[in-house]
């Protein structure tokens, strides 16, 4: 659990995924679009994966990645970042990090 | 599975040579399996390639202790010859179970690759009693009758919709109170939620008859986007049918198209990398070796994704209504609705009409 809490803390909008998972892909591609680079976490990578993803759990996440988070809290997972998004309520969230073109 | 355990004789109750006993179990067992591909000869080598070893090293144990003082150390002898030749025996139960089981696992991987085949003709018509046969397995027994349960429950939901549809329509020529217009609106946004809800179910039984929208019409399956109608489309065609908007709707409109198409081409490419990544599981390692039990396994992995990817596209479908009612009024939502499930009729009618039309000569 503290690892996840110093990495959030670190930058603004990180994003814990696996290399493996394409709906993390999309939600990479989703930022993509929106002019953001989370700094994202492979867990499937990291050989403290399995710790990682039990801290995930235990936050809320029904499915360990994707785990989205801005500013230090947690957004949510694939449906959270969707629902604020068509709310209209993500990009205020990713204006501080998006990139200036 | 239960395998003999290991035991290993206390010293004390040591009359018995009780090693051989359990030689003879693993043999029992090898002999009551009919394997054509491990032959039992390389099995038995490997046994008189054990116990060759093992009387080898009895015999040098005991060699090496007549070196010793004889009177005082026959017991302590005894009891360390004992203790080897049980540490012989165990090794090579270890190493029988580690064989046995090592045949299992191919037995296994055959019985795969003799399911598949049988799956494979049995599509080809060539196997009789096929559709609800609760037999075969019983794991497509549940799917089927997922399915059947779905595709009763949608014959009902059609129903309901078309007659909310009706309501609707006579609703808003009879220009009732906005509170009575307000709980029809309620009713047909919860029903759509329903569908969603069965759909989710069905999808986790057989998440391919879900993408293959094998209970809709024809047209509406033409503009099917995983499993079900593109959020975008939607609004292109509702939002004609809701005028006239405020500065402020349009504004919130046209945010929401931007959003939804955004989460669209994300989903559409997230899906893109998951056909690539099945596709290349399954080609991967050597074609022509008639051997595929292990790509088609990883693949089976690959795959479970498929039915997160049919919840989101859901899901947005979900939140795209969701939005809409948020930023239409009572009267435009009803409208929207309206318009909504009458598209829906043109295109099952449009499915009807060409399913019987009549076809131009070759």
């Amino acid at each position: 659990m503290d690892k996840v809490v110093r990495l959030v803390s670190e930058r603004g909008v990180v994003l814990f995924s696996k290399s493996t998972c394409c709906l993390c892909y999309a939600v990479k591609i989703l930022f993509q679009e929106l002019g953001v680079t989370p700094t994202v976490h492979e867990i499937d990578q990291d050989p403290e994966g399995r710790e990682l993803e039990r801290a995930l759990m235990r936050l809320g996440c029904k499915a360990p990645v994707p785990a989205v988070f801005i500013g230090g809290k947690l957004v949510g997972s694939t449906n959270e970042v969707m629902s604020l998004h068509l709310s209209g309520g993500l990009i205020p969230l990713l204006k501080p990090y998006q990139a200036l073109c | 599975m239960d395998f003999p355990s290991t035991q290993f004789v206390s010293s004390q109750t040591m009359a018995t040579y009780e090693p051989i006993h359990q030689i003879g179990m693993w043999g029992e067992n090898f002999k009551s399996i009919s394997n054509p591909n491990i032959s039992a000869s390389v099995i038995v080598d490997v046994v008189n390639k054990l116990e060759n070893e093992s009387e080898t090293t009895s015999h040098e144990m005991l060699a090496s202790s007549s070196k010793h003082d004889q009177e005082a150390s026959k017991p302590f002898d005894k009891i360390q010859r004992r203790l080897a030749q049980n540490r012989e025996a165990a090794r090579k139960s270890r190493l029988r179970k580690k064989a046995y089981v090592q045949q299992l696992e191919n037995s296994r991987l055959k019985l795969i690759q003799l399911e598949q085949e049988l799956e494979r003709s049995r599509q080809q018509g060539l196997y009789v009693g096929g559709g609800l046969d609760t037999g075969h397995l019983g794991i497509s027994g549940a799917v089927n009758s997922g399915i059947a349960a779905f595709e009763l429950g949608y014959e009902r939901w059609m129903e309901e919709r078309n007659k909310q549809i009706c309501e609707l329509r006579s609703a808003l020529n009879a220009q009732i109170s906005d509170i009575e217009l307000r709980i029809l609106v309620e009713s047909g946004m919860s029903h759509y939620f329903e569908l969603f809800r069965m759909k989710s179910s069905v999808a986790k039984a057989d998440v391919f008859y879900v993408m293959s929208g094998k209970w809709k019409t024809s047209a509406e399956r033409f503009f099917s986007w995983i499993g079900g109608f593109r959020p975008s489309e939607l609004l292109k065609v509702l939002v004609p049918q809701i005028d006239p908007l405020t500065d402020q709707q349009i504004l919130d409109v046209c945010n929401l198209k931007q959003s939804c198409q955004q989460a669209e081409d994300a989903l559409s490419q997230g899906m893109e990398k998951l056909r690539e990544t099945v596709s290349a599981t399954l080609a991967s390692d050597q074609m022509g070796q008639g051997i595929y039990v292990p790509q088609v396994a990883m693949a089976m992995e690959k795959l479970e994704a498929l039915v997160r990817f049919v919840n989101q596209a859901d899901h947005l479908r979900q939140q795209t209504l969701q939005q809409m009612s948020y930023i239409l009024t009572t009267r435009q939502a009803a409208r929207g609705l309206l318009a909504l499930g009458e598209y829906i009729q043109r295109l099952q009618a449009l499915s009807t009409l060409w399913a019987n039309h009549p076809r131009k000569p070759a």
